[in-house]
């Protein structure tokens, strides 16, 4: 059985990826388990998607925990504990980034035992909208990396999943995938099968009986007030709303009060700014911008920059 | 038939579209909305003649659902843990004026603390309201299940409604190999709701929630529910036979998996038994006589199969994903209660596992055989066990000492610990 983990954030489409390969490994005629996981909902937050593949009918259920091949959407969730991006790696998982990187610069940063690999980013992200299709060339990848899937079936997926969004975005998404498909030959089948230890040479779980604790301490409460304030969800963000000061009419009421994280501020000129530390990126500021003042810059071309801010 | 992959909402989707639905009252609710979703979609391309209202809460949606299905229309209706409690006063009521229709309950844990995952405590709230009850393992039982109720709810001898439960997550967003039955050999295994003098209309009022007082007549009529739900037995073998026929898929009431030569038994429902299939499976390769147990349907209670089932056996695990705070696992009371004073009744160990969704790991079910066999050997069963490992319990730890962090901050300081 081939078991898959693909990470990323919501919006990035990894539940799309994972039921892209999915279908493509139904139509290359193997039994499928595909799944995304995520808790509330929401753009942005790193979310993980799964998929089993097998030729016998698969009795396995839920996350997966020793991955043959990880696939890593965005490279800034290496580095977020909560992403769970390394959980369960062995010597054998092959781990594919998606990134600017070459394959050393991640093989020394992540000192793993096993195979690292990237997937090269086909041009520089001068428009954010090209993000979309990363779940679709994740989803070419692994397929090639798995060596079983042949590329009709990867199209004819890639087909019916996404029939509805029209043909440009289909044909789209083709290029991707297909593209990464491609460049993946040199690793070409590089993901192996492992089968689950026995039944008989088993690790006993640590099990333990919970003691009581006493209700002060075991009732679920939280007592820092305001403490979301303390959440970083512009760590969600993948694109980041930028605002021109020179085409601004500081009509701020409009992006300040359509914000739905109430993340735009006024300043003591009038002009609106936004804090970055709780921006979302979700970019309804730029589609209500009536001076069209507000444009979308790609978080990792924006990250560290120190002129792009709220425009003070 | 197509075979194609399906997640277990959009099974649940295709077993109400399949039986012609009349009616749907709809409230939204994660794990379930895409049920809802999926056929307000067909009702709008106009795949699906039905009438579909979004309703301001679970409670008036179940009301809805009974009133409709009073009239002798065909109703579906879908929910989730908290939607299901919202709605409980009315599964009660509904089921008392014995109008059948079918809810699939996407199982959640319940609050507080709130979660999204699963767990069976929500759907075992409504174990004593009248209410059938079919537990699925696979998003084609969910499929196969839906069109199952129906029969059943509509059976004269029944006329009762019934709940198809899933796992949330586990289930409802999980994509796997789902056949769909051609729709109209499903049509002709479902059929037509004969709903007799169940015709409830505008301008003929009948009362269908009567005053009774003094007892006798009410004990009456909520015997009469129990039989009833009694004959569900019965009924259930009939439509899973005929389901057999037409379709080419069988589905007990309880299933057994490599039990014929066991010593031993996994009993679970759910989702996470097809991961107690898959310990069977490796623990007989490495020389252990097992096998699992699966009640599918909990109500009516397969008491009859469950003996048949278990009796002779050496040990049988019970694996728990619900817990009764202040007595255990309801499966393990059940199951005992049906097995006491019965010759050649195994030894019971009670497991509680996967609250919340936590998940259970291969190692647990090896770990719960031999428990098992060596209750078995001496016997004597050990206490009830939560799955819950020290790991666990050092994580959960960690995050109390950030919380005592901030309450001596805020001089919240508890002087009594």
């Amino acid at each position: 059985m081939y078991r898959l983990r693909f990470h990323g954030r919501g919006g990035q489409g990894m539940k799309t990826a994972s039921r892209l390969l999915g279908t493509a490994f139904f139509l290359a005629g193997f039994e499928v388990q595909d799944a995304p996981r995520y808790g509330a909902e929401r753009r942005g937050a790193p979310i993980f998607a799964y998929v089993r593949a097998s030729r016998t009918p698969i009795n396995e259920r839920g996350i997966i925990r020793r991955p043959d091949l990880v696939i890593v959407a965005d490279e800034t969730l290496v580095s977020i504990p909560a992403a769970g991006v390394l959980a369960g790696i062995t010597p054998r998982t092959v781990l594919l980034i998606s990134s600017r990187e070459k394959n050393a610069v991640w093989r020394e940063r992540l000192n793993l035992a096993g195979p690292v690999l990237t997937l090269p980013r086909a041009a520089a992200l001068t428009d954010p909208h090209e993000l979309r299709f990363i779940g679709a060339a994740c989803a070419g990848a692994a397929a090639r990396l798995v060596g079983v899937i042949p590329r009709d079936c990867l199209a004819q997926a890639i087909r019916e999943e996404l029939a509805h969004l029209g043909e440009a975005v289909v044909a789209r998404d083709l290029d991707a995938a297909l593209g990464a498909y491609d460049l993946m030959e040199e690793n070409a089948g590089c993901v192996t099968e492992v089968p689950e230890p026995s039944a008989a040479t088993y690790d006993k779980p640590h099990w333990i009986d919970l003691p009581f604790d006493g209700a002060n301490l075991a009732a679920p409460d939280i007592f820092t007030p305001a403490s979301s304030a303390q959440v970083p969800t512009g760590l969600w963000r993948t694109v980041r709303p930028v605002i021109d000061h020179d085409r601004c009419h500081r009509c701020a009421w409009i992006c300040s009060t359509l914000c739905p994280d109430s993340t735009i501020t006024v300043n003591a000129e009038g002009y609106p700014q936004i804090d970055y530390e709780h921006c979302k990126g979700c970019l309804i500021c730029m589609t209500s911008c009536p001076a069209h003042a507000i444009r979308a810059v790609p978080e990792e071309e924006a990250a560290g920059d120190e002129v792009v801010g709220g425009g003070d | 038939m197509t075979r194609r992959l399906l997640t277990g909402n959009a099974a649940a989707a295709w077993g109400a579209r399949l039986a012609g639905v009349d009616y749907v009252p709809a409230f939204p609710i994660t794990p379930q909305t895409e049920i809802i979703e999926t056929l307000a979609h067909w009702t709008d391309t106009g795949e699906l003649d039905c009438r579909l209202v979004t309703l301001e809460s679970e409670h008036s949606m179940a009301t809805a659902a009974g009133a409709a299905a009073a009239t002798g229309v065909r109703v579906f209706t879908a929910t989730s843990s908290q939607g299901l409690l919202y709605a409980m006063e009315m599964l009660y009521t509904v089921a008392g004026w014995r109008a059948p229709f079918v809810l699939v309950n996407v199982s959640r844990g319940l609050s507080a603390p709130i979660t999204l995952e699963p767990d069976h405590n929500d759907i075992l709230a409504a174990r004593d309201s009248g209410f059938l009850q079919i537990h699925c393992a696979t998003c084609q039982e969910v499929l196969d299940s839906v069109l199952l109720a129906f029969r059943l709810a509509e059976d004269q001898r029944v006329r009762l409604p019934v709940i198809v439960n899933m796992d949330g997550f586990y289930l409802s967003f999980t994509r796997e190999p789902v056949e769909i039955p051609n729709g109209d050999k499903a049509r002709g295994f479902v059929g037509t709701f004969e709903s007799g003098m169940q015709k409830f209309r505008a301008s003929a009022p009948v009362s269908q929630a009567v005053v009774v007082l003094g007892g006798s007549p009410y004990s009456y009529f909520r015997y009469e529910m129990h039989l009833a739900s009694l004959n569900g037995l019965m009924v259930y073998d009939e439509v899973a036979d005929e389901f057999a026929r037409t379709c080419g898929r069988r589905h007990e009431a309880v299933e057994v998996f490599r039990t014929e030569d066991a010593e031993f038994v996994f009993v679970m429902i759910g989702s996470f038994a097809l991961k107690a299939k898959d310990a069977v499976d490796r623990l007989r390769d490495a020389g252990v006589k097992i096998g699992l147990v699966r009640p599918r349907l909990l109500r009516p209670f397969p008491e009859a199969r469950l003996r048949e089932a278990l009796l002779g056996k050496k040990g049988a695990a019970v694996i728990d994903q619900n817990i009764s705070l202040g007595k255990g696992g309801v499966l393990f009371t059940e199951l005992a209660s049906a097995l006491y004073g019965q010759k050649d009744a195994p030894v019971l160990t009670s497991f509680i596992g996967g609250l919340g969704g936590r998940d259970l790991a291969p190692e647990e079910f090896y770990e719960m055989a031999a428990i098992t066999r060596q209750a078995a050997e001496s016997g004597q069963a050990p206490p009830p066990r939560l799955l819950y490992t020290e790991e666990e319990l050092r994580e959960v730890r960690k995050l109390q000492a950030i919380a005592q962090v901030e309450r001596g901050r805020l001089g919240l300081e508890d002087k009594t610990r």
